[in-house]
């Protein structure tokens, strides 16, 4: 089992995504640089919060086209599985491997803080683990984390049981209040067709360590690497 | 030759910085503005010798493919 | 490039207003042409009066910051390069420093702040260290208007302090480095004068540090990073004869930050200094190209010798000067091994950066540059360094009624308020929403706080704590400084400042081990400010001798004026400590019901022995004077009662140190629940606050103040009482560990569900729910800010 950690410029939670998998997880974490297209034959590839390439045209917009993204949109269609957390949400919605976009947060201010989510699903390789309806604390850390899509594409998503997180309140409610940034219908993470790529915006790389103010976000790498136990 | 990208938010798309502008002019008493949308403008300089209807093209596509997120985004362009 | 001998550069026309526009005096260009044996050139004035200016050469502050203790056998690296660095143990160092960005700040406030962040996250870099944790010291006029506060002054403030707050976020929050907070306060004084001390720290291997030294006669001297640009140039330059063209030249002066930019240059100089092929390494922060290449010449004891042609320009027809001074963000000068300067140009390039090499070091310990074959300016470094000028500016005596006109008394009208009874409740709540004790939750949200995965303890609360990875170590840190005690009491205020920064520290567990200081001061022509400077320095020195916090680094920012009207004195002093096994971190809130609320008193104010009835009221009247006195500078006079009288608390060094020790001690022995300092607003302030993360509240019962009302008493603010928590079980040791090193542990109380009593001589004199409470505190600042339109 190998997990890649995609490097762009300016992303920042590179390396917090790889101590989670390397440290705790125990797990082989490799780097793999925008620059190349090889995956150097990684089970599954992460796809690290940050800012790349400073966001500075829109979010992820410039990192889908790297030649490391053609090689993930590849590995995604072959089934292979893909998380993007934060700036890695954005980038996977930019480069069509999740429907929707991230637009400004409602508050129009970068917002850091720890939020609760709600698992929706447990049927997916990322969330086999939780229970469905369990609250997780987790933080946010994000400028563009307001997710949208069009009508039909949300009708989708609920009917297909691929809203993977919703924002709620402590006691698992999915209230306006609970909803940081504006999400529609208070969306915080989804899956694609397949299932086998996860976007969210709260970061579980920020959440594995009780250390750091809660390890609820390591229920998701533990899925991940159960997934991957069984696949092999 | 330049070329003048203008991207915008989707008139289906919440545009909130826009609408705090339109708030904040309505604040201050300016009582003609009705809407506000926040938007981009790109400058593109362009290679003198390229024909006017190639510049055309590839203005369109840089706009269309990297420069707007057709999810939210929509954009009009000039050339001069 | 011609290193035989050079024609000298050509000279300038110099003449009175010319220096004038150059802030050079005739008797410091008296001294330049004696430097150089010749009149200068353009680019050489240019050169001088950037290096000879306050900023750079600290010529009036210097003499006196030579008072500061600057040793200690953890000290690696003090005062003198980009950052001073301590030893922490495994193998680990931390680089660390404050420096102020206030007048860019109020010019441009994003990109002032922006570009703050910037420039001392590179001062961390520069020395080899990857940015742990930043933090910031903010000091801004009032949000609501009052009587020395109109509308349009109020308007200003609140554009400042959301341009500086998003600045901060915006540059930080790309750059990748966690944001703890610091301190955020509101004065009129500051209006035209905001305060943005930026703090920076960050870790490197004991064996793996860098110096901004340039040796080796012939290395080439590599410039990497942004293009230079006309940003920043000193105003000088709009007066002067080469600009005569048109006003396309007259660019703003306002720098822009590009955090992208930063952050890839983090990452290829760190990459670079890997390869073992870097020799030095400078940022261009402040005075640009001119300071790098100076001062990495005059330390390496070499000189450099730079051809501008091959600078990265982004813009056409740059003159030598404008070059030389552009201060263009996110640049940095390196001097790599002849031969092996290839290794780092491969790295800049994978890092997408230019890298080009711009000129070699060479004996003469001089600055050479040409530009367009031509030599420019040619001058020895000393001279521009060690050699500049230095000012023993009149110093006034400090002393009261001169220099302020602040009574020590209150006056009577407010004597007599303080002896009615009132409603505390009232009181308390109302403190909680001013301006200086609310929440900074809107500030503070806006930054990364967690960033890299080492934050356990963020901001809000006493100090920063980061865990050093793959140890079991962690680094506490904090910011503190009350201009209003300084103004009253310059010494005893800058004493304060490091006493309270230690205690913040101390609070979490962490043995403080060292400082930095940025003094924000006014106008150093006018004997009283430095008498107050000077009065500030001696008290930084005796607090940080005492407490064993040597001074590494850091930074004087002078004429803090608008319209002859000076900021308070405010000195703000950063202290890091160590924490040997982090997980043991003491936070600063209650966590369980039925814990004991408990007082660590240092209070040693030694009563002489009285033997006759009337010693002893003598005493007790003294005493009670003392605590009216000391109450007229507390948050409570400032924001309920709108007044301003007597002096800072008292401090008492030797039992501070004792009070730190055993603050360390007892977290050790995983004695403390919490822990909290008793600052601003006093006992009910800090025992509200402490309420607010968990909403466990507390019942106390106190004694009174001499001479105060018993709710008053609640209020006073002490710098030698820290509130702690613990278990039951755990108190009596707890008093024993405290008593032997002469702490005393004292129970007032014990932590409750969801309310707060506070109960003085006997009487309820504050009864209110943690929900009603809060709710004042967390939406104050909000509320204020969004009761105008900025868009």
């Amino acid at each position: 089992m190998k997990f890649g950690v995609l490097v762009f410029p300016g992303s920042n939670c590179d390396h917090d995504t790889q101590h989670v998998l390397a440290e705790i997880a125990q797990q082989p974490a490799v780097f793999l640089w925008h620059d190349s297209p090889d995956l150097q034959g990684c089970d599954a590839i992460l796809v690290p919060g940050g800012f790349a390439y400073g966001d500075y045209l829109r979010t992820g917009a410039i990192a889908r086209f790297s030649p490391v993204m053609q090689s993930v949109k590849k590995f995604a269609a072959d089934g292979g599985l893909v998380l993007g957390i934060c700036n890695g949400f954005q980038i996977l919605c930019e480069a069509g491997l999740l429907p929707g976009a991230l637009l400004r947060n409602a508050g129009l201010q970068y917002i850091c803080k720890q939020v609760y989510l709600r698992a929706e699903t447990t049927d997916s390789p990322f969330t086999h683990n939780l229970d469905r309806g369990q609250v997780l604390k987790m933080p946010i850390g994000h400028m563009e984390g307001n997710y949208f899509c069009d009508e039909s594409t949300l009708a989708e998503l609920k009917k297909a049981d691929r809203v993977a997180f919703r924002y709620v309140s402590a006691e698992g409610e999915a209230t306006r209040e609970a909803n940081p940034n504006g999400s529609l219908d208070n969306i915080a993470g989804i899956l694609n067709e397949s299932r086998n790529v996860l976007g969210m915006m709260p970061h579980p790389d920020r959440s594995s360590e009780a250390l750091l103010g809660s390890s609820d976000g390591f229920k998701i790498f533990a899925s991940l690497v159960e997934a991957l136990a069984h696949r092999s | 030759m330049k070329a003048h990208v203008y991207v915008t938010p989707k008139k289906t798309v919440l545009d909130p910085q826009g609408q705090a502008i339109c708030n904040a002019l309505r604040k201050m008493r300016y009582a003609g503005v009705a809407d506000v949308r926040q938007g981009k403008c790109f400058e593109l300089t362009l290679d003198d010798n390229l024909p006017l209807a190639d510049a055309r093209t590839e203005v369109e596509r840089i706009a269309r493919e990297v420069l707007t997120n057709p999810v939210i985004e929509e954009f009009s362009f000039r050339l001069e | 490039m011609k290193s035989s001998a050079p024609v000298a550069p050509s000279p300038a026309t110099v003449t009175p207003e010319l220096l004038a526009t150059h802030g050079i005096t005739a008797d410091e260009y008296r001294r330049i042409q004696d430097a150089l044996g010749r009149t200068p050139s353009l680019t050489e004035l240019g050169i001088y009066s950037v290096m000879w200016s306050e900023h750079c050469s600290y010529k009036s502050s210097k003499v006196h910051l030579k008072r500061l203790p600057t040793r200690s056998k953890l000290v690696v690296q003090g005062p003198g390069e980009n950052a001073g660095i301590i030893d922490v143990g495994d193998g680990w160092a931390c680089a660390f420093k404050i420096e102020s960005h206030n007048h860019p700040s109020y010019i441009e406030p994003y990109q002032g702040a922006a570009t703050g962040v910037g420039g001392i996250l590179r001062d961390i870099f520069t020395m080899g260290a990857r940015p742990l944790a930043v933090m910031d010291s903010l000091r801004f006029g009032p949000l609501t208007a009052d009587k020395d506060t109109p509308e349009e002054l109020v308007h200003k403030n609140h554009s400042v302090v959301e341009g500086v707050v998003h600045g901060i976020a915006g540059y930080g929050n790309c750059f990748g480095v966690p944001n703890l907070g610091g301190e955020t306060k509101f004065e009129p004084c500051y209006s035209g004068n905001p305060l943005v001390n930026a703090f920076a720290l960050g870790l490197v291997r004991r064996d793996e540090i860098f110096y901004a030294k340039a040796t080796g006669i012939g290395n080439p001297v590599i410039y990497v990073g942004a293009r230079t640009g006309r940003d920043g140039i000193h105003g000088a330059t709009m007066a002067s004869e080469e600009f005569k063209e048109g006003s396309e030249q007259k660019r703003p002066n306002v720098q822009v930050g590009d955090p992208f930019m930063e952050k890839l240059l983090l990452e290829a100089c760190l990459e670079a200094m890997q390869t073992g092929a870097v020799v030095g390494i400078q940022d261009m922060g402040a005075a640009g190209l001119t300071c790098s290449t100076c001062e990495m010449g005059a330390r390496g004891g070499v000189g450099l010798e730079v051809e501008l042609d091959h600078v990265p320009q982004r813009e056409t027809g740059m003159s030598a000067y404008e070059i030389m001074l552009s201060e263009s963000q996110e640049r940095m000068l390196l001097v790599a091994e002849k031969g092996r300067e290839h290794e780092i140009l491969r790295v800049f390039d994978k890092w997408g950066l230019e890298g080009v090499i711009v000129g070699t070091v060479i004996p003469e310990p001089r600055l050479r540059i040409f530009q367009h074959g031509e030599l420019v300016a040619d001058i020895p470094n000393q001279s521009l360094t060690d050699d500049a000028p230095l000012y023993h500016r009149p110093v006034g005596t400090w002393s009261r009624p001169e220099q302020i006109k602040v009574p020590l008394d209150p006056p009577p009208h407010i004597l007599e308020e303080l002896k009615k009874p009132r409603d505390y409740t009232a009181d308390l709540k109302k403190l909680l929403a001013s301006p200086n004790i609310c929440s900074k939750r809107w500030v503070y949200e806006q930054y990364d706080s967690m960033v890299q995965t080492n934050t356990v303890q963020g901001p809000g609360g006493e100090a920063g704590v980061m865990r050093i990875k793959g140890t079991n170590r962690g680094l506490a840190m904090a910011l503190a400084g009350n201009g209003r005690w300084c103004y009253l009491d310059p010494k005893l205020g800058a004493m304060h400042a490091v006493a309270e920064a230690a205690r913040k520290v101390a609070c979490t567990g962490a043995t403080p081990v060292a400082a930095t200081n940025c003094l924000n001061f006014g106008n150093p022509e006018k004997p009283e400010i430095m008498a107050q400077l000077s009065a500030a320095i001696d008290g930084i020195a005796e607090a940080c001798t005492a407490l064993g916090t040597p001074i590494t680094g850091g930074n004087v920012s002078l004429y803090n004026e608008t319209k002859g009207e000076g900021i308070y004195p405010t000195p703000v002093v950063g202290v890091v400590g160590i924490i040997e096994d982090v997980t043991k971190a003491v936070p600063a809130d209650f966590q369980r019901e039925g814990d004991y609320v408990v007082l660590l008193n240092a209070d040693v104010s030694k009563d002489p022995i009285v033997r006759t009835e009337g010693e002893k009221q003598k005493l007790l009247t003294a005493k009670a004077t003392r605590f009216i006195r000391e109450f007229g500078s507390s948050e409570l006079s400032h924001a309920i009662l709108s007044d301003l009288w007597g002096d800072p608390p008292s401090l008492y060094l030797q039992s501070q140190t004792q009070l730190l020790r055993v603050l360390t001690l007892l977290a050790r022995e995983g004695k403390l629940r919490s822990a909290r300092c008793i600052s601003d607003g006093g006992l009910a302030v800090a025992l509200a606050e402490a309420s607010f993360a968990n909403g466990i509240g507390a019942r106390v019962g106190l004694l009174s103040h001499l001479g105060l009302t018993p709710g008053t008493s609640a209020f006073a603010e002490s710098s030698c009482q820290v509130l702690t928590s613990c278990g039951p079980d755990q108190f009596e040791s707890m008093r024993e560990l405290a008593g032997e090193s002469g702490i005393w542990a004292q129970i007032i109380g014990d932590t409750i569900a969801a309310r707060l009593r506070i109960d003085v001589s006997g009487a309820t004199v504050i009864d209110s729910s943690i929900r009603e409470l809060r709710a004042e505190w967390s939406t104050a600042l909000e509320a204020q800010l969004a009761a105008e339109v900025t868009a």
